[in-house]
């Protein structure tokens, strides 16, 4: 290492790494080696075979352990000396709060979340402390540095947000695969195999908003029943007939709706198959360990190869019937999981049974779940990369060379030369919800909309917050947390069901909210300002907020993205998995379907830097 | 290279399925095909390898000799603290045995000796050559051994001098597919040999050439005329270096002012130090590389790289006869 002031400060250093997967792996490493003596690793995540081909710490034999503690033991086997802390845990646990925070010199981000990224944005804002952030997606990544006072926080600008598809698009007039996909996943794997009891617009808008969805109404409640004396085979051609056949049938009746587009053509599993071809001969061995899948049974070996029509129909009867025969007790519970054969061979059977429909080419099955599980490409390369260039920062963070902090860009192709690209950090937003006091404008409903649907689509889904408490004034109107008394609590839940302005004080037209999140330490207000209707396709949250981190349209993209290979997926997809698959609370929401669509990585750099009219750290 | 007909395993498949979907499955049957050669195991070199085993190269090769000391340390994880003690094996060796761990697909083999003393056919059995933390001529002498071979072998060095590094690229003639758009066009490169490389005089060179390309062939001529081993210097050679640096100057024609005294001293004391930071850039930027032209996906670099932590640019730099100024 070059001087002894850089030595000194490296060994007195304590330093918070959050995420232990792709960049997580190679940054400890780096850091490791760099001479660094004190270092606390957190992740929440264990180690998948998928994992292995770049985060080098782990094995085989890892598979399914800590990743955070395998990672410590393995750099404790070249610097034994060093004092590293493993946790085993979600960075959004109150044990992370601003006080642990403020015991290190600088925070280090590996993460693949968007949500954990605002995290710990927050609480590095709140303990002033560094934080050093960064993300790959395939041969792109990123080194920022955000610094309170200094530069901009991680949430100055706009984050790319999830892509939303028009419901009818994905019900009614699919033009892309991924819509295909969308339709597959979310709607119909959780109509047959999730919880029942979620709205599903499967049927409804299906065959279109006119007379006719009154007709298929009653019929439709109970075909997707498996009546007792229905086999599996019998059950799954039933269901195959009717989405595929029946469903487009009758949208096909409203002529309306095809008047500038390709009709789409029903199809039938006698269209495709042989008469007479059964499904239920069959064999499937019970081997010890061994994961039912459909193509396995069928012979479809190639996960590569596009299966034609008829292959993918097989796929699909077989599908059902594996799950109704072999995985009885999951049905009813199940959500989609990238890493479920079964669910994947489903989804991508049934899209391109539906592609064919529609005139979409088809897919492969690999294709299909890189769409599906919005999975990030991810070489080793760029992550090394990546933690090279955090630890350069980090060494001047710690030095406080603060003239020389750089964000840098990792590109594929060279821009002036420069694969590796420099530029001085922006200015802080001024009026960035987040690290300035800039008031939030909310459009809502006051006389229909509930409190509840504040704090879940607003408060936490948008803000980000973790466990908010809303006064109204000086009153206390909601609070979340562990340690309330049970009247408090009873209270709360009564007030989430009530109307805006039924409360004692009406939330109305010029009402100011105040939202806080202790443990992010982040408090900000929103203004409300009434409105009577909303978009239903544009606005689909029956609200509209404005002074989040910018424009919500995507008109303006950010300059850096929100990508990160930490453990796995970019920022905002990963986001997005956790919102059509993650933590239960929007399983299944048929009205905002979301996915990434499969070519978008590459806007990663749009507009960057030269275009870019943010100022820079003078 | 041909994609080969078989098609990839199912373990193979779940394994490389974060990168299968960077470059595809054709690129990823043609890097389990080659064959890789690494001699001189620095920081730099062990980020690389660490980089084309975890990819899943068929086979990679390693030479050194040295037995561990606390320099081979310095920036090498490959060596567990408890293994080497009361060892007497090689550096090689002992790297060799972390790598297998790391895929246990690709089979790394140890070989003995000193490359700047093998004969012609031992290049034979490789595709690509990586070396490192050797001197100019013998990389000149290895680079023209890799020409002279009907075979191509795709011919790279790499070096890191503390905060700064340089990476070296000869592939020949190389023909691969450039994507346009939607469009894949065919496209040929020809590089120029490091010797010839060398030879264009640094008055025809565009203005804007990095420094460190300058300064890294001062050091160069510096280690040559003293009869130094690659990184045998330190501050105290400062005086020396500064004439060596007027004459090469004055016969290449370049202002001696464009040469800052504080970079060939930064470079004189780096010794043979390296900062891990920019072995892993390095490390990662030649995998990335050396994946490129195996697969013949994606524009390989022409022909020199550079990275300098100070400023951190990590910039390209082709130095062969058509990018040359014509007056």
């Amino acid at each position: 290492m070059t001087s002894t002031s850089q030595r000194e400060a490296i060994k007195g250093a304590k330093v918070l790494m959050v995420g232990a997967g792709g960049i997580g792996c190679e940054l400890l490493k780096t850091l490791a080696l760099s001479g660094f003596q004190d270092i606390h690793i957190i992740d929440m995540d264990t180690i998948e075979v998928s994992n292995l081909n770049r985060q080098f710490l782990f094995r085989q034999s890892h598979v399914g352990q800590s990743k955070a503690k395998v990672a410590r033991e393995a750099v404790l086997k070249f610097r034994p000396s060093i004092n590293i802390t493993a946790s085993h845990a979600n960075v959004k646990d109150p044990q992370f709060n601003v006080e642990f925070f403020k015991q290190f010199n600088v925070v280090l981000n590996g993460l693949d979340n968007l949500d954990a990224r605002r995290h710990v944005n927050r609480l590095c804002l709140a303990a002033e402390v560094p934080l050093v952030e960064s993300g790959t997606t395939g041969f792109l990544g990123q080194v920022t540095v955000h610094i309170k006072g200094r530069t901009e926080c991680y949430e100055c600008q706009t984050k790319p947000t999830p892509k939303t598809y028009p419901v009818c698009t994905i019900t009614s007039t699919p033009s892309k695969f991924v819509h295909c996909i969308v339709w597959a996943k979310d709607l119909l794997f959780a109509k047959l195999f999730g919880d029942k009891n979620q709205g599903n617009d499967l049927n409804v808008r299906s065959s279109s908003n006119g007379s006719e969805g009154n007709n298929s109404s009653d019929a439709s409640k109970d075909v997707f029943e498996q009546s007792p004396h229905e086999s599996p085979d019998q059950y799954a051609r039933k269901i195959y007939d009717h989405v595929f056949g029946h469903n487009i049938e009758a949208a096909l009746s409203n002529e309306e709706t095809w008047k500038n587009r390709r009709r789409p053509r029903p199809i039938y599993v006698r269209d495709v198959l042989p008469e007479g071809e059964r499904n239920e001969g069959v064999k499937y061995e019970d081997g010890v360990g061994s994961i039912p899948s459909a193509m396995g049974l069928l012979g479809l070996k190639n996960p590569q190869e596009i299966w034609s029509l008829s292959e993918n129909t097989r796929v699909f009867l077989e599908v059902v019937r594996l799950f109704l025969e072999k995985r009885d007790k999951e049905v009813g519970n199940l959500t989609f999981d990238k890493d479920d054969q079964l669910a994947v061979e489903f989804v991508t059977a049934s899209a391109n049974i539906r592609a064919s429909s529609f005139g979409i080419p088809l897919h492969s099955l690999f294709e299909a779940k890189g769409i599906a599980g919005n999975i990030v490409h991810a070489v080793a390369t760029t992550n090394a990369i990546i933690s090279g260039l955090i630890v350069i920062e980090a060494i001047k963070v710690l030095l406080r060379d603060s003239n020389n902090y750089r964000m840098t860009y990792c590109l594929e192709h060279p821009n002036r030369k420069m694969l590796l690209m420099p530029v001085e950090p922006f200015e802080a937003n001024p009026s960035c919800y987040v690290c300035s006091e800039t008031p939030l404008l909310l459009e809502v409903n006051t006389a229909t909309t509930k409190l509840r649907d504040v704090i879940d689509k607003i408060v936490k889904s948008k803000l980000g917050m973790n466990l908010p408490l809303v006064m109204q004034g000086l009153s206390l109107i909601y609070e979340e947390g562990d340690d309330l008394d049970a009247d408090m609590v009873a209270t709360y839940a009564i007030n989430l069901d009530k109307v805006l302005n039924e409360f004692p004080t009406p939330v109305t037209n010029g009402t100011t909210l105040s939202v806080e999140d202790f443990q992010q330490e982040l408090t900000c207000n929103i203004n409300i300002k009434h409105r009577d209707e909303f978009d239903e396709e544009k606005e689909p949250d029956g609200m509209v907020l404005t002074g989040w981190s910018g424009p919500t349209t995507k008109s303006e993209k950010s300059s850096s993205s929100s990508n990160g290979d930490s453990s796995s997926a970019a920022g905002a997809k990963r986001k997005l998995e956790e919102v059509s698959e993650g933590n239960g609370k929007n399983k299944g929401i048929a009205q905002e379907v979301e996915v990434n669509d499969e070519d978008d990585d590459v806007s990663v750099l749009d507009g960057f830097p030269e275009t870019n009219k943010k100022k820079r750290v003078q | 290279m041909e994609g080969g007909e078989e098609e990839l395993t199912a373990h193979e498949t779940a394994l490389y399925d974060r990168q299968i979907r960077v470059w595809g499955v054709d690129a990823q049957k043609r890097l389990s095909k080659a064959h890789v050669l690494v001699s001189g195991l620095t920081g730099a070199t062990v980020e690389f390898c660490k980089n084309i085993v975890l990819a899943g190269v068929g086979s990679l090769a390693l030479m050194d000799d040295r037995l561990v000391t606390e320099e081979v340390l310095g920036a090498n994880f490959l060596i567990s603290l408890d293994e080497y003690a009361n060892s007497n094996k090689t550096v090689a060796e002992l790297c060799s045995q972390s790598l297998r761990d790391f895929n246990p697909m690709v089979g790394v083999s140890v070989l003995s000796g000193e490359l700047s003393q093998m004969d012609g056919e031992f290049f034979d059995k490789f595709d690509v050559v990586v070396v490192c933390s050797f001197s100019f001529q013998n990389k000149i002498l290895i680079n023209e051994r890799c020409r002279k071979r009907q075979k191509r072998i795709a011919f790279y060095t790499i070096d890191c001098k503390d905060s700064c590094g340089e990476i070296f690229v000869d592939l020949q003639n190389y023909t691969y597919m450039q994507k346009k758009g939607d469009e894949t066009v065919e496209r040929q490169l020809s590089y120029p040999s490091l010797e010839e490389a060398n030879s264009i005089p640094w008055r025809d060179l565009p203005r804007k050439v990095t420094k460190l390309y300058f300064a890294m062939r001062v050091l160069d001529k510096f280690e040559l005329l003293e009869g130094r081993k690659p990184g045998e210097t330190s501050l105290a050679d400062f005086e020396s270096i500064s004439i060596v640096r007027k004459d090469v100057c004055e016969a290449q024609g370049l202002k001696e002012s464009h040469l800052a005294d504080s970079l060939l001293e930064r470079l004189l004391a780096a010794g043979k130090m390296e900062h891990p930071a920019v072995c892993a850039i390095l490390g990662g930027i030649l995998g990335q590389e050396v994946i490129k032209a195996i697969s013949g996906k994606g524009d390989p670099l022409k022909n020199f790289f550079y990275f300098d932590a100070a400023d951190g640019k990590g910039v390209i730099e082709d130095i062969s006869v058509h990018s040359t100024v014509t007056a």
